[in-house]
C-alpha cells in the first residue's frame, strides 16, 4: 500500500512479526548487574582490598574461635592453686617455657599444652591474652562505629530533610562539637565518667563491660557522630536535587519509594564506608586511652593495655610490646586498605 | 581584603571564642559532677579537716558562684587557682613551666614533619608508581597504621634498650631526640601522602603543560608552579597536626619521662588534681581551637579560588 506523504495512514510494515534475526538483538545477552554486584566484582579485582579484607575475616575469625578451644583463659593466674602458696615459677614464662608443676608432668610423660608466647608477670597464657585483647578491641572498635553510624544518620536525615531552622540550629551544634578538640574531651569525659559510672553500674551486667568502655560508647555517642552527620546531610541535600528525583516526582512517585529507590540506594555506600573508615579510629582511641589507664578494666586485656602493660617489662620481654603491636597495626593497617578499596569501588566519584 | 572576608574572619573568630567558652563551662561541670569532691581519699582528714579544705578553696559555695568567680578569673586574671596536690603552686604556673619543653619538642616535630613530608611527597609525585614511590608510599602507610604510644616504645625498645645509642630519658636535650621523631612520623607519613595526591593533581593540570610548551625548565616547573601550588592541602593540615601533637604529646612525654605539659596532665589525672585538669584541658583546647582558626584563614587567603559562604 503506497504511503502517502503527510497523511497520518498507518505504515503496516512496522507491524509484520519479527524476523529470527531481529529477536536476537532482544536476547539478553548477560543479565543486568546491580550497583552492589557491579562493586563488589570491582572490590574483588582490586588485589590489596581483597587481601586486607582476607587478613581483617582471618583475625576476627580467630579472636572469636580461638578462646572457645584454647586450653588456657585470659584470666587464669596459671600459679596460683587453691589452697597452695602462690607458685612463681609460672611467672613470666618465655614462650614454650613450662611451670613447675608442668614440667613434672612432662617428665612423667604426659603431655601438656605450650604456652606459644609464654606468660605474663601474673602467670597468665599471654597468646590467649592477645587473642582476647584483639577481640575486645574490634568490638568496641565496631559498636563505636554502629553507634555513630546510628546517631550520625539520624541527626543527618533530620538536619537534611527538614531543613530550615532545625537545619540550622543543628548544624550550629556541629559546628562546635567539630571544632572541639576530640581528644582531650575524651580524656575528660572518659575520668570523669570513670568515677561517676563504677558505683552505678556495680552489680549490673554492665560491669562485666566496665565502666570505662561505656564511658568510651558515650563519648563516641556524644562527640563523633558529628562528622558523619554532616555527610549524611550534605548527600541527603545533594541527592534531593538531582534529576532523577525530580523525574519520579513528576511521573508520580510517592516519598516512601523515592526514599527507598533513590536516596538510600545512592547514600548508603558513602554511610557504610565511613563507618568502616571509623572502626580503625575507634580502636585507636580505646587503645589511647587504655595506655593513659582509661581503657578497659583489668584483668580484661585489650592490645592497647597489653602495650601498655609490657612497658613496664620492656628490657626483658620485648617481644610482649612487638606482638600486640604488631596485630593492631595489621588491623588498623588492612581495615585502612579495605576502607579505600570500597570507596574506589563503590563510590568512584569520591576517588575522582 | 574585601568585606567578604573580614566578615568570614569575624565569624570564625566569633565561633573560636564560642567553643573555648564550651570548653571552659563543660570542663568545669563535668568534674563537679564528680561524685565525692576532690579530698574524699586523702589520708587521714576528719570531716572538720575537710571541711576547712573546701572553704579554703571555696568549694563550700554553690556551683553556680563557683562557675562564675572560675570563669572570671580565667578572663580577667588568666588564674585557673591553686593545684590541689602541688601544695602553694598555681596551675597556670605549673602549665607555663612544662610548656616550655613541650614547645620546644613539638615544634621541632610540627618542623621536622612538615620539611621531610613536603620533600618525600614531591619526590614520591615526580617518580610515580617508580620504586622510589613505592617504597615511601609502603612506608608511609606502616607509618599512619601505628599509634603514637607503640610507635614510641618500639623506638625506645629498639634505640635506647637493644642498640642503647640514644638515652631513654627525656630530661635532657639528648634525650628529646626519641620522642621527637615518635612524634614528628605519624604527621610526616601523612604530609607525605598529601603532598604526593596533591602534586599529581596539579602536575596534571593544563597550567603545568603551558609552561613545559613554553620551554621552562623541569626545575622551574617544579619549585616555581607545581609544588607551590600543591602546598595548599597541606596547609589544612596545620591545624589537625597541631592537635595530633598535643594529644600525642600526653602519651609520648609519659613514655619518655619528658618534664612537659604532657606528662603533667597524665599525673593530674591519676592524682585527681582537678584545677590542675580543668586548666591543664583549658588551655590546650584552647591552643587547638586557635590553630585551627590560623589554618582556616590562612587557607581562605592562600587560594583565592575556595569560596566564602
Amino acid at each position: 500500500m503506497a504511503k502517502k506523504k503527510f497523511s497520518f495512514h498507518v505504515d503496516l510494515d512496522s507491524f509484520i512479526p519479527a524476523s529470527d534475526k531481529d529477536k536476537e538483538y532482544m536476547v539478553q545477552m548477560r543479565p543486568s548487574t546491580t550497583f552492589f554486584r557491579d562493586g563488589v566484582k570491582r572490590l574483588y579485582r582490586n588485589k590489596v582490598a581483597f587481601v586486607s579484607f582476607i587478613v581483617i575475616i582471618l583475625i576476627t575469625l580467630s579472636s572469636i574461635v580461638i578462646p572457645f578451644f584454647w586450653p588456657y583463659s585470659y584470666e587464669t593466674q596459671l600459679g596460683v592453686q587453691p589452697g597452695k602458696a602462690v607458685d612463681a615459677s609460672y611467672n613470666n614464662l618465655a614462650p614454650f617455657e613450662y611451670g613447675a608443676t608442668e614440667q613434672k608432668l612432662i617428665e612423667q610423660g604426659e603431655s601438656v599444652f605450650p604456652h606459644v608466647f609464654g606468660t605474663d608477670a601474673a602467670g597468665r597464657d599471654y597468646f590467649i591474652r592477645v587473642i582476647y585483647g584483639t577481640r575486645v578491641s574490634l568490638a568496641v572498635g565496631f559498636f563505636a562505629s554502629v553507634i555513630v553510624l546510628l546517631i550520625g544518620t539520624l541527626v543527618g536525615s533530620i538536619s537534611g530533610y527538614f531543613g530550615g531552622k532545625v537545619d540550622l540550629i543543628i548544624m550550629r551544634i556541629v559546628d562546635v562539637i567539630y571544632s572541639l578538640p576530640d581528644m582531650l574531651m575524651v580524656i575528660l569525659l572518659s575520668t570523669v565518667l570513670k568515677l561517676t559510672l563504677t558505683p552505678v553500674i556495680e552489680g549490673t551486667f554492665l560491669e562485666a563491660i566496665g565502666a570505662n568502655i561505656i564511658s568510651l560508647f558515650i563519648v563516641f555517642a556524644l562527640l563523633y557522630w558529628v562528622s558523619m552527620s554532616r555527610l549524611i546531610r550534605g548527600q541527603i541535600l545533594s541527592l534531593r536535587e538531582q534529576e532523577y528525583v525530580l523525574s519520579a516526582q513528576a511521573t508520580g512517585a510517592k516519598g516512601k519509594w523515592i526514599i527507598k529507590k533513590h536516596l538510600i540506594p545512592n547514600c548508603i555506600s558513602v554511610v557504610i564506608i565511613s563507618a568502616a573508615l571509623q572502626i580503625p579510629s575507634a580502636i585507636f582511641t580505646e587503645s589511647y586511652l587504655s595506655f593513659l589507664g582509661l581503657g578497659v578494666n583489668a584483668p580484661m586485656p585489650s592490645l592497647g593495655s597489653l602495650a601498655s602493660d609490657a612497658l613496664n617489662g620492656l628490657s626483658s620481654y620485648p617481644y610482649r610490646l612487638v606482638i600486640p603491636a604488631l596485630v593492631i597495626s595489621l588491623i588498623v593497617l588492612s581495615l585502612n586498605l579495605f576502607g579505600d578499596g570500597l570507596r574506589d569501588a563503590f563510590d568512584p566519584k569520591l576517588n575522582a | 581584603m574585601n568585606s567578604k572576608m573580614t566578615f568570614y574572619i569575624l565569624k570564625r573568630i566569633f565561633l573560636a571564642i564560642f567553643t573555648v567558652w564550651v570548653v571552659i563551662t563543660v570542663t568545669f561541670f563535668v568534674m563537679h559532677a564528680v561524685p565525692g569532691g576532690p579530698f574524699v581519699g586523702e589520708k587521714a582528714t576528719t570531716p572538720a579537716v575537710q571541711a576547712a579544705m573546701e572553704a579554703k578553696y571555696g568549694l563550700d559555695k554553690p556551683v553556680m558562684e563557683q562557675y562564675f568567680t572560675y570563669l572570671k578569673d580565667i578572663v580577667t586574671k588568666f588564674d585557673f587557682g591553686p593545684s590541689l596536690k602541688q601544695r602553694g603552686r598555681m596551675v597556670i604556673d605549673i602549665i607555663f613551666d612544662g610548656m616550655k619543653t613541650s614547645m620546644v619538642l613539638g615544634l621541632i616535630a610540627a618542623g621536622i614533619s612538615a620539611l621531610f613530608g613536603i620533600l618525600l611527597g614531591a619526590v614520591a609525585a615526580l617518580r610515580r608508581n617508580k620504586l622510589i614511590d613505592r617504597i615511601i608510599m609502603v612506608i608511609t602507610t606502616a607509618f599512619v597504621s601505628m599509634p603514637s604510644f607503640i610507635m614510641g616504645s618500639l623506638l625506645l625498645a629498639l634505640f635506647a634498650i637493644e642498640l642503647q645509642i640514644l638515652p631513654a630519658n627525656g630530661s635532657t636535650p639528648a634525650g628529646l631526640i626519641l620522642p621527637i621523631v615518635t612524634l614528628a612520623l605519624y604527621p610526616m607519613a601523612y604530609i607525605t601522602r598529601l603532598t604526593r595526591s596533591s602534586m599529581l593533581d596539579v602536575l596534571g593540570q593544563d597550567y603545568i603543560r603551558t609552561a613545559k610548551a613554553k620551554g621552562v625548565s623541569g626545575r622551574d616547573i617544579i619549585f616555581g608552579h607545581a609544588l607551590k601550588n600543591s602546598l595548599i592541602p597541606v596547609i589544612t593540615y596545620l591545624g589537625p597536626m597541631l592537635a595530633y601533637i598535643v594529644t600525642g604529646s600526653l602519651v609520648v612525654e609519659q613514655i619518655f619521662a619528658v618534664p612537659g605539659i604532657g606528662r603533667a596532665f597524665v599525673s593530674s589525672i591519676t592524682n585527681r588534681d582537678y584545677p590542675m585538669i580543668m586548666g591543664t584541658t583549658i588551655i590546650l583546647a584552647a591552643l587547638i581551637v586557635i590553630m585551627n582558626l590560623v589554618t582556616d584563614i590562612l587557607y581562605k587567603l592562600v587560594d583565592p579560588r575556595i569560596t566564602l559562604e
